[in-house]
């Protein structure tokens, strides 16, 4: 029965869960030898906010380029929107927006004629395009520089109309490839707003690729992804509640007794170089408490949830922002390369 | 420290299980594609009269040929039964202008490619034959228009123009548009960086231009040079150019033979006709490798 209805889907180009807006199992890209995508597996589901995060180098734009049938997986599978990218690139094609990690607009001309190019490149019907342009505008805040030329658009701005171009057509899933870098951090922000109004507003599920570790937070589920190979897949939460638990590190006037007086409160304390740590849930609410139950003088407090970062060191065993990809020694993190 | 994923592909949220499969679209919509060929004639229309510069120095070199070598050579070349060498340069300068601002636009691919846009369209769910389509038409359009700017000069010549010679110049300068974009539009699917773009021009449209009769008459040159210019395509597109024109002349028969007009292969004098018919084979051939040039890329 199953088998049936599996090769029934084949015959007509359309493979795997139609329930999954995107479905991987084995692909792999090789550029002679190096595999710049090594025999990944993943799925996203609809309506998702899914983020590949990894370093320059490990294979983000190239997973996004097979899914977007522009490279051809050396083997493996893949289907994006219920379509087999092998076999119905048209059909996927049709069915995604995409915006580039380059950018890809004229600009000499104005916002709305790069939109009008679109609808027509993608066959939105004619009597809804109009309204359908003024949406996409609205959506980034952009209604008002319709009519200006793009080369006047700064660099956030014209991320911002690509982002909008590529919702034009409405497309089931968006694909965005480093869609904040080289951005600054107020545009940034602009850009997160807008995806999650995307997705909340016209319910298309979002995959895109950052080296952002601050950014991946947004996403429901990433996955780490380093030298072709997806090291680590879960929501942001569970990554980072697998390095660890939050901390609260403290230094007092006498170690020893808060020691005791915080195990007698109930807290999980260990000693460490300099101070005291105590194993946490939520570190934001336990620091008052923590320094309340010490019973002796605190000199410093420092609290720490783990981060992306950790969990990226935690799986590599090196930084995700060495922008090479070559290992970083710990050292580094040691030294304070931490950013913010 | 070798640390294995301890955390598995969580699974994602599913949507309703019988969600029914993705409708299955017919790939090619031919009435979507005629809108994409609009589209991407439009485009080509709005650029071009978006940047006057490009319409001036459009002007501007034909003019100086025009002129400046009408000029210069008409006292060497001497006014024969009162034809000189102003007017028998004259149409040969309007199809050099035509045959540049072809170039220019088909050429315009390589700043696609460079500034992104290139791929927005290759992209599309469209056919590459549409993409091209278009670009030739708009193109064609942009230097038939700019063919047609240049006949304002003809009275400063001494051309005399007749609305029948004036139908037959754009329809002649549309041919030969199309042949030259198509032609641009092949050139530039190999070029890959912009730097290469000056060379082009320079090592291949000026001897293009010089060999094809379009500001000397072919007669009379040495034989390599003849094979040369008789495998220029732009040789077939000059000559009926300029033989509409001359033909709403008076021409002395001592003119005629001055000025000659016709393209001679193998010893045979063509017509217009077969002259025509080469130009559409070179579009169509140039047509064809554009098409496979594009689809190349990516
Ligand atoms: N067209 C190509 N030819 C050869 N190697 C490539 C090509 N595209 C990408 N690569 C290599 O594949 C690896 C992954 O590249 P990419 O997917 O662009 O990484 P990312 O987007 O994560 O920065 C890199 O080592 C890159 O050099
Ligand atoms: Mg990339």
């Amino acid at each position: 029965m199953k088998t049936d209805l599996a090769s029934e889907h084949e015959r007509s180009g359309v493979a795997g869960d139609a329930s999954l807006a995107v479905d991987v199992h084995g692909l792999t890209k090789r550029y002679g030898e190096l595999a710049a995508v090594d025999g990944i597996d993943f799925s996203v589901g609809q309506g998702e906010i899914f983020a590949f995060l990894g370093p320059n180098g490990a294979g983000k734009s190239t997973t996004i380029k097979m899914l977007c049938t522009l490279a051809h997986p050396t083997s493996g599978r893949a289907t994006v929107a219920g379509f087999d990218v092998s076999t119905r690139a048209k059909s996927v094609r049709r069915h995604i927006g995409l915006v580039f990690q380059e950018q890809t607009l004229d600009d000499q001309l104005t916002a709305g004629e790069n939109l009008q190019f679109h609808a027509v490149l993608y066959g939105v019907p004619h009597r809804e395009v109009e309204a359908r342009i003024s949406r996409v505008l609205e959506l980034v805040a952009l209604s008002d520089r319709r009519k200006d030329l793009v080369s006047t658009y700064s660099g956030g701005m014209a991320r911002r109309l690509e982002i909008a171009r590529g919702m034009l057509h409405t497309p089931k899933i968006l694909f965005l490839d480093e869609p904040t870098v080289g951005l600054d951090p107020q545009t940034r922000a602009l850009i997160w707003d807008d995806i999650q109004r995307l997705r909340r507003e016209e319910g298309v599920t979002i995959f895109l690729t950052t080296h952002y570790m601050d950014e991946a937070e947004y996403a429901e589920r990433i996955a780490i992804i380093d030298h072709g190979a997806i090291i680590a897949l879960d929501s942001p939460d569970v990554l980072k509640a697998s390095v660890g638990t939050d901390t609260v590190a403290i230094e007092t006037s006498d170690d020893e007794a808060a020691l005791a007086s915080l195990q007698r409160a109930g807290y999980t304390v260990e000693r460490t170089g300099s101070g005291l740590t105590a194993f946490v849930a939520d570190e934001e609410t336990a620091v008052g408490p923590i320094v309340a139950a010490t019973g002796v003088p605190v000199r410093t407090v420092r609290a720490h949830r783990p981060t992306l970062d950790d969990v990226f060191l935690h799986f590599t065993g090196r930084e995700i922002r060495d922008q090479r990809g070559e290992a970083v020694p710990m050292m580094a993190r040691a030294r304070g390369a931490r950013r913010s | 420290m070798t640390a294995l994923p301890t955390v598995g592909p969580g699974t994602p949220p599913r949507a309703d299980p019988a969600a029914a499969p993705p409708p299955v679209v017919p790939d090619t919509v031919i009435s979507d594609e005629i809108r994409v060929v609009g589209m991407v004639w439009e485009r080509e229309l709005i650029r071009y009269v978006r940047t006057r510069t490009r319409i001036v120095s459009g002007l501007i070199q034909p003019v100086l040929f025009l002129f400046v070598l009408g000029y210069g050579m008409s006292g060497l070349v001497g006014t024969t039964g009162g034809f000189n060498f102003r007017q028998f340069v004259y149409p040969g300068v309007v199809a050099m202008s035509v045959v540049m601002t072809a170039m220019f636009s088909a050429l315009s691919i390589v700043w696609d490619r460079e500034f992104g846009f290139l791929r927005e369209m290759l992209v599309a769910p469209v056919s590459r034959v549409s993409l091209v389509l278009g670009k030739t038409a708009g193109g064609a359009t942009v230097a038939a228009v700019q063919g047609t700017i240049m006949l304002v000069l003809a009275p400063l010549v001494g051309i005399r123009l007749t609305p029948l010679l004036v139908v037959q110049m754009i329809a002649l300068e549309l041919l030969m548009a199309v042949a030259m974009t198509t032609f641009g539009v092949f050139v530039a699917s190999r070029i890959q960086k912009m730097e290469s773009f000056q060379v082009v021009m320079q090592m291949l449209l000026m001897p293009m231009l010089f060999l094809s009769g379009a500001l000397f008459p072919l007669n009379g040159l040495p034989g390599w040079l003849t094979v040369i210019t008789r495998l220029n395509p732009l040789t077939y597109a000059v000559a009926p150019f300029r033989q509409a024109v001359f033909a709403a002349q008076d021409l002395s028969p001592a003119a005629q033979a001055r000025f000659p007009t016709n393209v001679t292969l193998f010893g045979f004098t063509l017509s217009i006709g077969m002259e025509l018919a080469i130009v559409v084979v070179f579009a169509v051939v140039f047509f064809v490798l554009a098409f496979r040039g594009l689809s190349r890329t990516e």
